[in-house]
């Protein structure tokens, strides 16, 4: 389904328009697509440029301007609800083709071909569709070389997934004993490069530690966790090239 | 869960300091036979004419060797790709992009077509060496659309070439100088639609000496974002030197997930 555009004014819906072409135009003269009578509006107001399913907003030089969600602009690319207003009328952009990071269908690549085909003499229209990319839904994979395991959620709480709380390391000896750190990151690495080196791992479903270099692993509460990732819980005893750390859950 | 039906196929090759990825696209298994005929071709065509000459040699025309089996061998896949998508009617439509790269003489030549990248991390720079062939990538260059923007584009994944779509295709082709140190990333846009640039480059620096470690973790993070497409990495670490004429000699380690 094409992105749409509905125009209101005080709350009331006017009409609404299709995106099906590749240049829509605003403005008070009849010849523009959205023909919007009223004085506050420029004969050729705004032009918006579709292509397959993003569109563009350009103001055309109009003399009262437009605004997209409340900021003026002379250029946007619309995004879904996002709302043009031009003098007291408002355009509600609508485009509910899924985003491609959420939908089953997402990773369909395809190939677009120009429009200049030798081989047949029929009419081509200038975008022609020739492969897809199957599409399948797992939830997880994993295939490395190395055959590290992948890890998957448990233990956690469903509301964590979404929202996990911090988590901190804190040191307990050495000279730096009682620094900590936040692990906001993706990825912190802990040790001393050459000699051992760890990597604390921010996943969605908790925090792992995997070795990453040196002769030792580190332990975690006295074992040593070998080479594959291992899941952290709060308060665990962390030791690497000499230096113990607690981890925990911020509070 | 290893996927049934995976469309990526990658091979490499530490000896001859080759790797190819190539990822498919085509209904029912034709992407997976596609880019398997991409990687296939490229992998046996290069070894195969590798086994009594240098790359660095020239050819009859004046060209390197290396380069010129990567562009030769590239348009041989397509055509491979091509006559069988002609010839069975359920592989009909099929293609794939590709990226290959041959390391040799301190230097590397790229080969690529389609959305599937090479990055480069040297120092603290990280970067895309080859650019996509593809309608955001073109809307990018247009100005039309910033870098920044393009994240939210509806219109991923389109590709303005493919391998095995038409019979004759032109692959794109650099060659890059080498240093020691240099890590290069192959990879499918099952990773780099998932996880932003920058992520993917802290993540190389952090990782850089456990690359088996890297691709693992760069596959999690694409899995951890929502991924669902087949994500393919190739890692290649330059450990030393391989000027001619000593050759590369098993300098460079390789390690993949698919």
């Amino acid at each position: 389904m094409p992105a749409k555009l509905i125009l209101s004014m005080d709350g009331a819906v006017l009409k609404e328009y299709p995106l099906n072409k590749e240049r829509t135009t605003i403005g008070r003269k009849p010849h523009n697509d959205i023909v919007i009578d009223n004085l506050a509006v420029s004969s050729e107001h705004a032009a918006i440029v579709t292509i397959l399913n993003d569109s563009f907003l350009e103001d055309l030089d109009s003399t009262n301007g437009l605004a997209v969600n409340g900021t003026p602009t002379k250029k946007h690319f619309l995004q879904n609800n996002d709302l043009i207003e031009i003098g007291k009328y408002k355009l509600k952009y609508l485009n509910d083709q899924p985003t491609q990071t959420t939908a089953a269908d997402f990773e369909k690549t395809m190939v677009l071909r120009a429009p200049i085909k030798p081989a047949a003499g029929e009419a081509k229209s200038p975008l022609d569709v020739t492969a897809t990319r199957k599409t399948e839904v797992t939830t997880q994979f994993n295939a490395t070389a190395s055959g590290v395991a992948n890890v998957t959620g448990g233990g956690m709480a469903p509301e964590a997934a979404g929202a996990q709380p911090v988590a901190l390391v804190q040191i307990l000896n050495g000279p730096n004993a009682g620094k900590e750190l936040e692990l906001v990151k993706n990825l912190t690495t802990l040790g001393k490069p050459g000699v051992q080196v760890a990597v604390l791992a921010r996943r969605p479903h908790g925090y792992f530690i995997t070795h990453v270099e040196g002769g030792s692993f580190p332990t975690v509460n006295g074992s040593s966790i070998g080479e594959q990732p291992h899941q952290l819980r709060d308060h665990d005893l962390i030791e690497l090239a000499g230096v113990k750390m607690e981890f925990y859950f911020k509070t | 869960m290893v996927r049934s039906h995976n469309e990526d196929s990658v091979a490499y090759d530490a000896e001859l300091g080759l790797v190819v990825l190539a990822d498919g696209m085509g209904g029912y298994n034709a992407g997976e036979v596609a880019s398997g005929i991409a990687v296939s071709v490229l992998s046996s065509e290069v070894r195969h004419h590798l086994e009594g000459a240098r790359p660095e040699d020239l050819d009859s025309a004046g060209k390197e060797l290396g380069v010129a089996l990567l562009h030769d061998n590239v348009k041989k896949a397509n055509l491979s790709i091509f006559r069988a998508a002609q010839s069975q009617p359920q592989y009909a439509g099929m293609g794939t992009t590709i990226v290959t790269a041959l390391f040799y003489d301190d230097r590397v030549a790229v080969a690529h077509i389609g959305d599937s990248r090479m990055y480069r991390l040297r120092g603290e720079s990280f970067e895309s060496i080859t650019r996509d062939h593809s309608l955001l990538q073109e809307q990018i260059d247009s100005g039309m659309i910033s870098k920044d923007d393009a994240r939210l584009s509806k219109n991923k994944n389109l590709v303005t070439r493919a391998v095995g779509i038409d019979a004759d295709v032109e692959p794109e082709l650099h060659v890059h100088e080498v240093q020691v140190g240099d890590v290069y990333l192959l990879c499918s846009d099952g990773l780099n639609d998932m996880v932003e640039d920058d992520d993917i480059g802290t993540t190389l620096q952090m990782l850089q000496n456990n690359l088996p470690l890297a691709a693992t973790q760069l596959i999690q993070m694409a899995n951890d974002n929502g991924g669902r497409d087949n994500v393919s990495v190739i890692l290649v670490k330059v450990k030393g030197r391989f000027a001619a004429p000593r050759g590369l000699w098993a300098k460079l380690r390789t390690w993949f997930g698919n």
